[in-house]
């Protein structure tokens, strides 16, 4: 790895291996190829939860290149055409309409923003279940997190462009939450919005953020990512350090070349199951049964009309319910704020999983039953957390509707309740797991890999 | 006036985040399920009635008529049926009235049509059922200033502009159960049966479930070719994938 230092490529007299030799003598090719690549050792005993690593890579490349043919025909201006629909909106349907082959590429890109939630979501989740933000891998999972965070950003500005109702009144609402920061919190909303409303000056800057300084960022951060993992070498679902047990040459026992048999060997066909699900949404189910693109977004934004009900897109939903759960003024500290440091501190303290952790193994595999329900209610708990955040207030499962008097129902049954309680199981999870992952039951962990 | 602004865009804020009182506002309401046809007859006749009736206070200007040629019409079929003298069969199909005239005569300046299939489908149910059952509950109503109202749409300030084939309905109320139940009643038959109706209105429903998305059809065409595609590519990965792995224990 870094610290090994590959021999120059030799050429062997043909062109083509002088021209390689040429170019190694002069930037480090054979290097980066076998550090990174086909002397990368990664462990030989990778499941299903490994494929969504390399799955969001692909998807960052479909971003990538969608985006760039989009922004070939998209225009960001908020004033009204001659038919009084804003520019942004019918450059969008401009795009699906009448670009060829513009709705394909519409389409990849708006279902690419949930595929990508759906993947990195399994891919952290994968980090859990297997103890990969441990010790030596902090900075690597800590990267994630900031990669999540860009996403978020990069998702949240996108959907402002198309400028439909969505849109606009839900990056209202969102960028509204900034001025409950003391202080400094109006001048902040003022300068993300550029105007009093999100107006024309809004739409040019996201634009700006949305196709520049985002994927700038997320494309370094992607690389420090990378750069970290490989340092450290991957973990596994055993949780155990391959590195501990090496041949003569120093290549770990369990390890195998990352190229070709992760990439060719195992990726690959995954990433081709992947494309046929998203092939499906892309061709048959685009607006995702209005969660993809929201039924809503159909109607150019209008500054005059509130939409009944609205919801940000389904990825941000766990975190807007958390958001939403927090109605009580504490210590004198006003709801509203409350709402804003649960929605930001539910992301922020991922980060601090790796020092949270103190239980003896890594992976679940070898973890007591205390790790084992508690994360089982916390998955369940996130999702449902994430369905109420698409409902509107007030909600209550079952269609049931609260009558007069007092019945156990109402609290059973209500949404806003169970928000609630998720919402402090979610932040008692992390605070509370130094005390239980210490002294959970953990089995003993083996010294090798175990090979299926 | 700034902080005002601010002031103001905060309360709403709050409203939207908090208040459940506002989740009651967008109750399920029931819509008939719409029977939408891909038949190039049918849509065909819709877009006979589309550009008839809705194209003269709507815009669908995200169309061209050219796009009609889409759905079975020839541009001499298009320029002969549709078009007024100094129009172009490459043309947007816009409107002359303009956004003043119409936010004076009708309150506010009825909506661009080209979308309006996908943006009114909700938990109640698809846009096309939305649409199927609005243009199908329009009642008479002396207190609105067109005369009309409508069921799905309370006080909407569009008239009944498919009256003449529907007749006039009214809104009954009875007692069923105890329980105050609204009907609408059909007080003076049109020109078409209350079948023909539903079926012309069917024909229209469809055609503007086209025109939301003029290449649904071909996308799923194509949609199958990519699947089957990526089908046989995988078999061939995997194949491929596993030679790698043959050797390593």
């Amino acid at each position: 790895m870094a610290n090994i230092v590959y021999p120059k490529y030799q050429s062997d007299g043909s062109r083509l291996g002088n021209l390689l030799e040429w170019v190694d003598a002069r930037f480090p090719a054979t290097s980066l190829w076998k550090a990174h690549l086909s002397e990368y050792y990664a462990p030989k005993n990778f499941n299903f939860w490994y494929f969504f690593g390399s799955i969001a890579i692909v998807v960052l490349i479909i971003q990538f290149v969608t985006g760039i043919f989009l922004v070939m025909n998209y225009i960001p201006d908020g004033t009204l055409n001659a038919s009084g629909i804003p520019v942004a909106f019918a450059s969008v349907e401009y795009i699906v309409r009448e670009v060829p082959g513009g709705w394909i590429i519409r389409n990849m890109h708006s279902t690419g923003a949930s595929a990508f939630f759906i993947v990195i979501y399994l891919h952290m989740f994968r980090g859990m279940l297997y103890g990969s933000y441990r010790k030596p891998r902090e900075l690597v999972w800590i990267f994630g997190v900031l990669i999540f965070l860009c996403l978020m950003a990069a998702a949240f500005m996108g959907y402002l462009l198309p400028w439909g109702q969505m849109s606009f009144w839900g990056a209202q609402v969102i960028i509204n939450l900034f001025s409950a920061i003391p202080f400094v919190g109006e001048d902040l909303s003022l300068l993300i919005r550029g105007d009093y409303v999100i107006s024309a000056a809004t739409l040019n800057r996201f634009f700006s953020l949305h196709v520049c300084a985002v994927p700038l960022a997320l494309l370094g951060l992607v690389v420090a990512h990378i750069l970290a993992l490989h340092e450290v070498g991957s973990n596994n679902p055993d949780g155990v350090e391959i590195k501990k047990h090496v041949n003569e040459k120093g290549i770990p026992l369990d390890g195998v070349p990352f190229h070709p048999q992760y990439t060719i060997g195992h990726d690959l066909p995954a990433a081709v199951i992947f494309l046929f699900f998203f092939s499906v949404v892309v061709f048959f189910w685009p607006e995702g049964g209005g969660y993809f693109q929201e039924y809503n977004n159909f109607l150019p934004a209008d500054s005059m009309k509130t939409p009944p009900h609205i919801a940000p897109v389904w990825y941000f939903t766990p975190f807007y319910s958390m958001l939403r759960a927090m109605v009580w003024n504490f210590f004198w500290i006003d709801a509203k704020l409350w709402g804003v440091i649960a929605m930001g501190g539910g992301v922020v303290i991922l980060a601090f999983l790796p020092w949270l952790d103190r239980s003896p193994a890594k992976s679940i595999r070898y973890r007591g039953p205390i790790f084992k329900t508690l994360l089982t209610i916390f998955v369940i708990g996130f999702l449902i957390l994430g369905f109420l955040g698409t409902k509107v207030p007030g909600y209550y499962f079952f269609g049931y509707t609260p009558g007069e008097g007092f019945s156990p129902l109402k609290y059973l049954l209500s949404g806003d309740l169970i928000a609630q309680i998720f919402t402090v199981y979610y932040f008692l999870f992390f605070l509370t797991m130094p005390y239980w992952s210490k002294i959970d039951k953990c089995k003993p962990v083996p010294e090798r890999v175990t090979f299926k | 006036m700034k902080t005002h602004t601010v002031e103001l865009l905060k309360r709403l804020a709050a409203i939207v985040l908090f208040a459940p009182a506002l989740a009651m506002a967008s109750e399920a309401m029931h819509l008939d399920k719409a029977p939408v046809s891909t038949n190039e007859a049918n849509l065909q006749n819709g877009a006979k009635l589309f550009i008839e009736r809705c194209l003269n206070c709507h815009s669908a200007s995200m169309l061209h008529y050219s796009d009609l040629q889409k759905i079975g019409y020839s541009d001499k079929d298009i320029a002969e049926k549709f078009l007024h003298a100094d129009e172009k069969v490459g043309d947007y199909m816009k409107i002359a009235m303009t956004r003043e005239d119409a936010e004076n005569w009708f309150g506010t300046a009825p909506p661009d049509l080209s979308l309006i299939a996908k943006a009114k489908a909700s938990d109640s149910g698809s846009g096309a059922d939305y649409l199927y059952t609005y243009l199908r509950g329009f009642y008479k109503d002396e207190n609105r200033p067109t005369g009309w109202n409508n069921k799905v749409f309370a006080n909407v300030g569009m008239p009944h502009v498919l009256w003449d084939i529907q007749g006039t309905q009214v809104l009954k109320e009875s007692e069923k159960d105890g329980k105050k139940v609204e009907e609408l009643v059909l007080s003076e038959p049109g020109s078409a049966s209350v079948e023909q109706y539903d079926k012309e209105v069917a024909d229209l429903v469809s055609f503007m479930v086209w025109m939301a998305e003029p290449v649904a059809v071909t996308r799923k065409t194509i949609g199958i070719f990519v699947l089957v595609f990526l089908a046989c590519l995988y078999v061939l990965t995997h194949a491929l994938g596993k030679t790698y792995w043959k050797d390593i224990h």
